[in-house]
């Protein structure tokens, strides 16, 4: 008996749709509320003290928080190569400032408080705030391209082709309804990275984080829901015309696809995936509640569930499709043609579930052990901290 | 050389990895010797264990990072450089790269913070499972980048499916116990221990030298010479050359590094140093000592082993044979499940060198139409560089065999002369502090460039896997990787030289509740007072 017999090709391939949602809200909510904490640092924070207060809040986490992204990229790479291949070429730019920013976060963090000249750690605290910020603009961004489409072709040897020249490609990007997208990243990841501020931080700098946080609560949700209501209204959707052949090798190139309708014809077919969008707003309104009410852990747990919510309404509206093209629709990447093989998707799976478990089990120890507010004496008694 | 996108990306990939590679070995052994020291304060309880973890593991900090940072360049790089590598390798190569997130690099990334942040925190053995999950962690983390670089080398266990036009894996068992994987796992583990041994003994003796930190210093040293002589044996004796025999491109490099032309009868000899001529195809001044190299690559003394004229001759079989399978393929691929099935057959006949024809597009666009001289030259395109192979390797084994040396001597004087040092021993401690990464990198010349013309050995060529870019884009992005890369390095090595002039913090409050405990220990056993308190904690 061949093994990943066990589970169908088209259930593995809709597991690893939903594994790839998981990993990315996994570092939305991780990896987010520290890259928030970095956009927030200017703002938060006006002496020395006070940003090694801040920056130390998520000194011993981000580290692990980043994995997130990085599985994430692995994963993608693994289970859907196609899309991997297409989208990191075709973003180039962008991914390489994404790059930059993720090369210079861990340095930023760990060098910042190695020396004592002032000149070095303001250095340092534009870094911080660079990578936390352009990252998540940027995440955002790209998610608005996808739900746009994006102008990509496939050969009949299935190598990617992305129009345009250099900037070209890059300023592409920047379409008024992505740019609206990377607002709501940006906004509602400051809004958590304020709510963690909540938590581990007192006084003035919980104060002025909390309030920068209200606003960036409120920005988030406006903007989702006129991102909303932009694609009920504005923006085409795509969908499947050919029949849907459950265990096809994944090609792209041999599926029909048109562009008509709107994306949100799928609450339509899938009424129940609206609890989505329902998660998104209800989650931003308590955290913003949460954060004039001076509540702490609740505050972080409903901005996670509204991050959750959001990301998890883009990819439940667009499914099946992961990548869908403009000037080629006829090569759009979908959960049915754009996986990896069967055996590789079941041994990936298998793989994930004895490990994930592991890693939320061991996170959460260290959470565990680090819990506590970060205090002025932390910083300028212990000799370990940032 | 004329700017185009593959050699450009060639260009950028060789500078990335080689610079993510000068922090790897140190964090791969470091993370190792951290956690051996952690485990000695544990067992032992005095301070100076626990002052040398934390000095060490502040150095490792400093290296760790740069490590992290760099890794993720080379994570994304394949898809935003090599996007058809991507497609056509994915399902087999992606695999073992999230494994690697999932099982190791969570690991290492989780705890490091603990290891820094968790010395309140923490009890003193959970301090020390810490370390040690931080070094496990780093370790398997090598493991399944060395499967995933050794499949690129020796491509078992999959397959090219002509319905998604790319390979599949058809065994994870083979591509996890794939030989050549292995071999360089041991191999490039074992070279990352040297690595740490010889820079923690170059700091060191730096210290005794200036007669600052001793007691850490000589602990060190102990720690750094005894575990560095196993390593150093290690990285020779199980050297990458034990995976040199398996793969046709493994055959090849060893040709190359070798500089052999032409098969010579068994046992061939080895040629010590000489001049290769790939114009000429033959070695200038070489000095040869018999047999040797027939017993090295074989271990046999009758079994001859191919030099690069007979492998190019084979090749250009392979190529041949490779167009029949392009052909068949063109059939399934325009055709999809209308394709006859005889097509379908002989598709999987000559599957097998499909690869080899792809080394044509470089020449025409369709293999089918190539002319014969085209087939030659695709044929002579299956060798490396001869002459930079071959000084690469020498001199990586030549380091390789002065540390073996170096840690002879350090553990013979540790062990035997009470950690007498001659002063000119010092000298060299310090002055070989370089060269571990220096055959580091050397090593990844002879694999990589080695493994040229392909990406993927006799499945996909260089030449095909790269992105569809603009030279504008690769200018772009080479030029921001190198001003980020020279201004990070000279950040850390900055830092390393300013904390290792800082030395060890001495932590008195920790002395002074040892002290206290020690003497407590000592009245309730009565004996004579075996470990001087005095000389203890460092001066």
């Amino acid at each position: 008996m061949v093994l990943n017999e066990l589970i169908d090709y088209d259930t593995l391939r809709v597991i690893w749709w939903a594994l790839l949602g998981i990993l990315l809200i996994g570092f939305a909510v991780t990896d987010g509320f520290d890259m928030g904490v970095g956009a927030l640092l200017p703002f938060v924070a006006h002496n020395d003290t006070e940003r090694r207060v801040v920056i130390n809040t998520v000194g011993p986490v981000w580290e692990g928080n980043q994995v997130w992204f990085i599985l994430g990229g692995g994963a993608i790479f693994a289970a859907w190569p196609p899309l991997y291949a297409v989208s990191f070429s075709g973003f180039y730019l962008a991914m390489f400032m994404v790059l930059a920013a993720l090369i210079v976060r861990p340095v930023a963090f760990k060098y910042r408080s190695k020396r004592d000249d002032p000149r070095w750690r303001t250095t340092w605290d534009w870094a911080l705030f660079a990578s936390g910020a352009v990252p998540t603009l940027l995440f955002g961004v790209a998610v608005g391209n996808v739900l746009l489409g994006v102008p990509f072709h496939l050969t009949p040897d299935l190598r990617s082709m992305y129009d345009g020249s250099t900037f070209g490609k890059l300023f592409g990007l920047l379409r008024p309804f992505a740019l609206l997208s990377g607002i709501v990243s940006l906004s509602m990841l400051v809004m958590l990275g304020a709510a963690w501020l909540g938590v581990k931080t007192e006084g003035e700098i919980s104060a002025r984080a909390r309030r920068i946080g209200t606003v960036a609560g409120m920005i988030a949700a406006g903007g989702y829901l006129l991102a909303g209501l932009w694609l009920a209204f504005g923006i085409d959707g795509y969908h499947l015309v050919s029949a849907f052949v459950p265990d096809a090798p994944s090609n792209p190139l041999a599926s029909e696809v048109a562009r008509e309708g709107s994306w949100l014809a799928a609450y339509a077919v899938r009424p129940w995936i609206v609890i989505a969008p329902i998660m998104g707003f209800a989650g931003i309104a308590l955290c913003v509640l949460g954060l004039r009410a001076n509540r702490e852990v609740t505050t972080l747990l409903a901005g996670q569930v509204g991050v959750m919510g959001i990301i998890a309404s883009v990819g439940l509206t667009m499914f099946p499709f992961i990548l869908p093209s403009t000037v080629d629709p006829h090569s759009s990447l979908t959960v049915w043609d754009a996986s990896s093989s069967h055996k590789t998707l079941f041994i990936m799976l298998v793989s994930t579930v004895i490990f994930l478990p592991m890693i939320l089990l061991y996170t959460s120890w260290v959470y565990k052990v680090l819990w506590g507010k970060v205090t002025e004496d932390d910083v300028t008694g212990s000799g370990h901290s940032y | 050389m004329e700017l185009d996108v593959v050699e450009l990306s060639r260009l950028q990939f060789a500078l990335t990895a080689m610079y993510h590679f000068l922090f790897v070995p140190l964090t791969l052994g470091l993370s190792v010797l951290v956690a051996i020291m952690e485990t000695v304060y544990v067992m032992t309880d005095r301070p100076i264990w626990r002052q040398m973890t934390k000095f060490w593991g502040l150095l490792f900090g400093i290296n760790f990072v740069l490590g992290v940072a760099t890794g993720i360049t080379m994570e994304f790089q394949f898809g935003m450089n090599w996007s058809y590598y991507s497609h056509y390798v994915g399902d087999v190569f992606g695999a073992p790269l999230a494994i690697e997130g999932l099982m190791a690099f969570f690991l290492e990334a989780t705890f490091v913070g603990l290891f820094f942040f968790g010395w309140d925190k923490l009890s003193k053995v959970q301090h020390m499972v810490v370390a040690w999950l931080v070094a496990i962690g780093s370790n398997f983390s090598a493991l399944w980048i060395l499967i995933a670089n050794g499949w690129m080398q020796h491509p078992v266990g999959a397959e090219f499916n002509p319905d998604t036009m790319r390979m599949e894996m058809t065994s994870f068992y083979e591509v996890l116990f794939n030989t050549v994987a292995q071999a360089k796992f041991v191999h490039t583990v074992s070279a990352g221990y040297v690595t740490a041994s010889v820079f923690v003994l170059g700091v060191s003796a730096l210290y005794l030298l200036q007669n600052k930190h001793k007691d850490l210093a000589r602990r060190s040293i102990a720690v750094a010479s005894s575990f560095g002589l196993a390593a150093a044996f290690s990285v020779v004796v199980l050297g990458d050359e034990s995976g040199y025999d398996t793969g046709q491109s493994q055959k090849m490099k060893m040709a190359a590094i070798e500089a052999m032309w032409e098969t010579e009868p068994a046992p061939a000899s080895f040629t010590l140093i000489g001049f290769p001529d790939q114009e000429a195809r033959e070695t200038h001044y070489a000095v040869e000592i018999p047999y040797v190299m027939g017993l090295i690559g074989t271990r046999s003394l009758t079994e001859p082993i191919p030099g690069i004229d007979q492998l190019v001759a084979e090749n250009e079989t392979r190529i041949r044979d490779g167009i029949i399978a392009y052909d068949a393929l063109m059939t399934i691929r325009d055709q999809r499940t209308d394709a006859p099935q005889s097509a379908r057959d002989t598709f999987e006949q000559h599957s097998e060198h499909l690869g080899y024809a792809l080394l044509l597009k470089r020449y025409v666009d369709d293999p089918r139409e190539a002319t014969d001289a085209q087939i030659v030259q695709a044929a002579n395109d299956t060798v490396p560089g001869v002459f930079e192979i071959f000084w690469a390797f020498r001199i990586m084994v030549g380091c390789g065999f002065l540390f073996i040396g170096v840690m002879i001597f350090f553990f013979v004087r540790t062990s035997f002369y009470r950690m007498r040092f001659p002063r000119w021993s010092l000298y060299a401690a310090v002055a070989i502090i370089p060269a571990p990464w220096i055959a580091a990198e050397m090593g990844w010349i002879v694999a990589e460039y080695g493994r040229q013309p392909w990406t993927v050995d006799g499945v996909l060529p260089t030449a095909l896997s790269a992105s569809h870019l603009s030279v504008g884009d690769l200018l772009i992005s080479l030029a921001g990787f190198i001003t980020f890369y020279t201004i990070l390095f000279i950040v850390e090595v900055g830092l390393m030289v300013k904390y290792i002039r800082k030395g060890p913090h001495e932590d008195v409050e920790e002395t002074e509740a040892w002290m206290i405990r020690h003497e407590r220990r000592l009245r309730a056993t009565g004996e004579p007072d075996g470990l001087a308190p005095s000389t203890t904690p460092a001066e």
